[in-house]
């Protein structure tokens, strides 16, 4: 078994098949941050251009952390830093570096398709860090073995993600995931926050939040963004909080043995109480553990490390 | 004294009620008989045998982008690929850079244009000054240049109040008001239709209703004022549906729809490939379905092709980033032929009224429009039965972004008379 695509820009094209391989990938992975030497040579020689359009700290810290581990050489290109303030394209950027001889570059960038559009310009491997509001497939990933750890499999599993639907890359990609692995999907925010036509991606969608809760295995919380409120899609933080907030006294509604996932950065008190994301049937932060595994998984798969060298270090 | 017997061409004049097997003699540049058999001594013939000869096709809605946007297009290029798509006149869209909202401007384009083509070109005029919706063009002026109609296309004329004076003012002196009808607070920021594509790809949607609306608001003006406006662009059901209410109310409105928007669906942008990019954006199937039935029962006067010319680097950025447009001078005909009367979703007949007799009637074109003694020998000629296969070398306009490359298309033009000149196709 191996991947059969070249690149990773989107979960929407993925087999179940790919995506368990990552998965048990990303198991064997996990191993290598526990060592008192924390590297293993898979990637030694190999150049991974981080190239982040986007501010980010988390997936870009993640995934140069996964570059780092498994001793690839890295190059991180951000967009401040970068020719792009000088009129420079994302193409005439990609065929700048192409000539550095990259084996990979990781991308995260504003706007949805991105990956596509360079794609025809790079013979080295692709990974989408996030395009716009489209997809961010290694975080669908990093959730999807949180939720196998803790829940043993996919089918059948009832799982919510609350919040920002319209504006989330981390929505589209697990559904497209969780749909594949036959989870069952509701999604929940206020109708401002919800784009038309949800229910063609095959998941229920509801407005009413505490009714959404019953019984869920899953509950997964978006990040609500201040910009947002300011352009008028909701009335006040204060008020997101008391229909959307997640709160221990509305958690009681779903199942026993929930566990509560955020992709982060939270916001505590906005779409999350503090007693819920440091309580005990938080995840997030094994979500965060997770994201280095699952980068190296990506990384190592789609750079054909060999073999066995995750065991000899 | 020049003279040519046009002979057995199948001789469709939308007006006339005509679809017949007829002679033609084209004298001095105009129409001098319309015959069952012409056999003159010493008179040149053209066999048109196996061809259909329509009135000269008229595109009411083109960007030649010159003053200003040389790099895109110009009008020696963009008249080229009018000729070879079949077109004996077009009307270009006022937004150049100066923007034809002046006389000098005006006469610039019709000097350039003279020079470079027999095609006839029929400049639009800025309904406001630098189409900047505040203050109305000096209209008076631009017609006396030789403008016919005036637009800020591109743009709506957003504010209801102008549109109102526009249609006083520029409609008691026959200016046609053309309007590109969009809502820019419920369009902002958006990239493709807002629908099940646009949420699955993440990409900012602008609603049907953002072309509805203003269609509305533009009919209610058009009855208020008792002077007629053009819908540019129909894209959507809803659009379709509120003209088609407004004609049976007798309302002065008339509206053109494209080849891309009764050829594609916004799933195509699922490639996120900006050739597929375009504002009115690719709609559903439905209303794809709208706007070919709206064609088909008149609703939809005129195709024309909006035209749109960019640039390789242009087109080559980020989905969100990239300029709206696609071009369509040389595939508008054929896809018509080949979408819509091959399909036999609408005649033969109104696909020709569509392209010649209608937008010759919507601009009041005198002596255009019609097969029949006394008017310009400006014909566009068909190959029904001709099969190819449009390709990137075949484009003749300065900029390639197209969508159709690689298509097969049954419907060929063949070429076009402009006052009895013959201009054979490439």
């Amino acid at each position: 078994m191996a991947m059969h695509h070249k690149d990773l820009v989107g979960i929407e094209t993925l087999s179940p098949e790919e995506i368990t391989l990552i998965l048990d990938t990303a198991e064997k992975m996990a191993e290598v941050s526990h060592r008192p030497l924390k590297k293993v040579p898979a990637l030694r020689g190999k150049l991974v251009v981080n190239l982040f359009f986007e501010n980010s700290t988390r997936t870009r810290s993640s995934f140069e952390i996964a570059e780092k581990r498994l001793s690839a050489d890295t190059l991180n290109f951000s967009a401040s830093a970068s020719s792009l303030s000088k009129g420079e394209s994302l193409v005439d950027t990609v065929l700048n570096l192409e000539r550095m001889q990259p084996d990979a570059y990781v991308m995260r960038h504003s706007s949805p398709g991105a990956c596509q559009l360079i794609r025809p310009f790079t013979k080295a491997v692709l990974v989408n860090a996030g395009d716009g509001a489209h997809e961010h497939p290694t975080q669908a990933l990093l959730d999807a073995l949180t939720i196998r750890q803790k829940k043993g499999g996919f089918r059948g599993l009832k799982v919510l993600i609350a919040g920002d639907i319209a504006h989330s890359r981390v929505v589209r990609s697990n559904v497209f995931l969780l749909k594949k692995m036959g989870a069952d999907v509701t999604l929940c925010g206020p109708a401002t926050l919800l784009p038309p036509h949800l229910d063609s991606l095959g998941v229920k969608v509801t407005t009413d939040f505490d009714r959404a809760l019953d019984g869920q295995d899953v509950v997964m919380m978006l990040r609500i963004q201040l910009e947002r409120q300011k352009k008028g899609l909701f009335p006040s933080l204060l008020e997101y909080y008391k229909y959307y907030g997640l709160t221990e006294e509305r958690l009681r509604r779903a199942d026993r043995e929930v566990i509560v996932m955020h992709p982060g950065p939270i916001n505590r008190g906005v779409e999350i109480a503090s007693e819920v994301a440091d309580g005990p049937y938080s995840v997030i932060l094994d979500q965060v553990e997770n994201g280095v595994s699952v980068r190296m998984a990506i990384l190592y798969l789609l750079l054909g490390g060999g073999d066995d060298e995750t065991s000899h270090s | 004294m020049k003279r040519l017997i046009l002979k057995n061409g199948r001789v469709i004049d939308p007006a006339g009620g005509v679809d017949e097997t007829l002679d033609l003699l084209l004298e001095e540049g105009r129409i001098a008989g319309v015959e069952k058999k012409i056999s003159l001594k010493g008179v040149e013939v053209f066999d048109a045998a196996g061809l259909v000869v329509a009135p000269g096709f008229i595109d009411l809605h083109v960007h030649l982008r010159e003053p200003g946007y040389e790099r895109k297009e110009t009008i020696a290029t963009g008249l080229r690929a009018a000729l070879a798509g079949g077109f004996t006149g077009v009307c270009c869209m006022p937004n150049t850079d100066p923007v034809n909202d002046c006389a000098s401007v005006t006469r610039f384009i019709l000097e350039k244009a003279r020079a470079a083509s027999p095609v006839a070109v029929y400049p639009i005029g800025a309904v406001t000054r630098g189409s900047r919706g505040e203050e109305l063009a000096p209209l008076y002026e631009l017609k006396e240049a030789g403008v016919r109609a005036i637009s800020d296309d591109g743009q709506p004329v957003r504010r209801a109040s102008i549109l109102r004076r526009a249609l006083e003012y520029g409609g008691s002196l026959g200016l046609l008001v053309i309007d590109h009808c969009e809502d820019p607070d419920l369009a902002e920021g958006g990239a493709m239709h807002e629908g099940e594509v646009s949420t699955r790809l993440g990409l900012k949607g602008i609603p049907a209703e953002a072309e509805s609306i203003p269609v509305t608001r533009d009919i209610a003006l058009a009855a208020m004022t008792g002077h007629p406006v053009h819908i540019a662009h129909v894209s959507t059901r809803l659009a379709v549906e509120a003209i088609r209410a407004a004609k049976k109310r007798r309302v002065p409105v008339t509206a053109e729809a494209t080849p891309h928007h009764f050829t594609l669906t916004h799933e195509a942008v699922a490639s996120f490939d900006t050739r597929y990019k375009m504002n009115p954006p690719l709609r559903t199937q439905k209303d794809v379905d709208a706007v070919i039935e709206g064609l088909a029962d008149g609703t939809l006067d005129a195709i024309a092709t909006d035209h749109a010319p960019h640039t390789y680097e242009e087109k080559l950025q980020e989905f969100d980033r990239a300029p709206n447009g696609v071009i369509g001078l040389q595939t508008a005909v054929p896809l018509a032929l080949d979408r819509l009367v091959r399909t036999d979703r609408v005649s033969l007949k109104r696909v020709v009224d569509a392209f010649s007799t209608a937008p010759a009637r919507i601009l009041g074109l005198e002596g255009k429009g019609r097969i029949a003694p006394g008017y310009d020998a400006d014909l566009t000629l068909l190959n029904l039965r001709k099969e190819f296969v449009f390709q990137e070398k075949d484009v003749l306009s300065l900029s390639r972004n197209s969508p159709f490359f690689g298509m097969r298309l049954k419907g060929a033009v063949a070429g076009v008379f402009i006052a009895g000149t013959f201009y054979g196709a490439p």
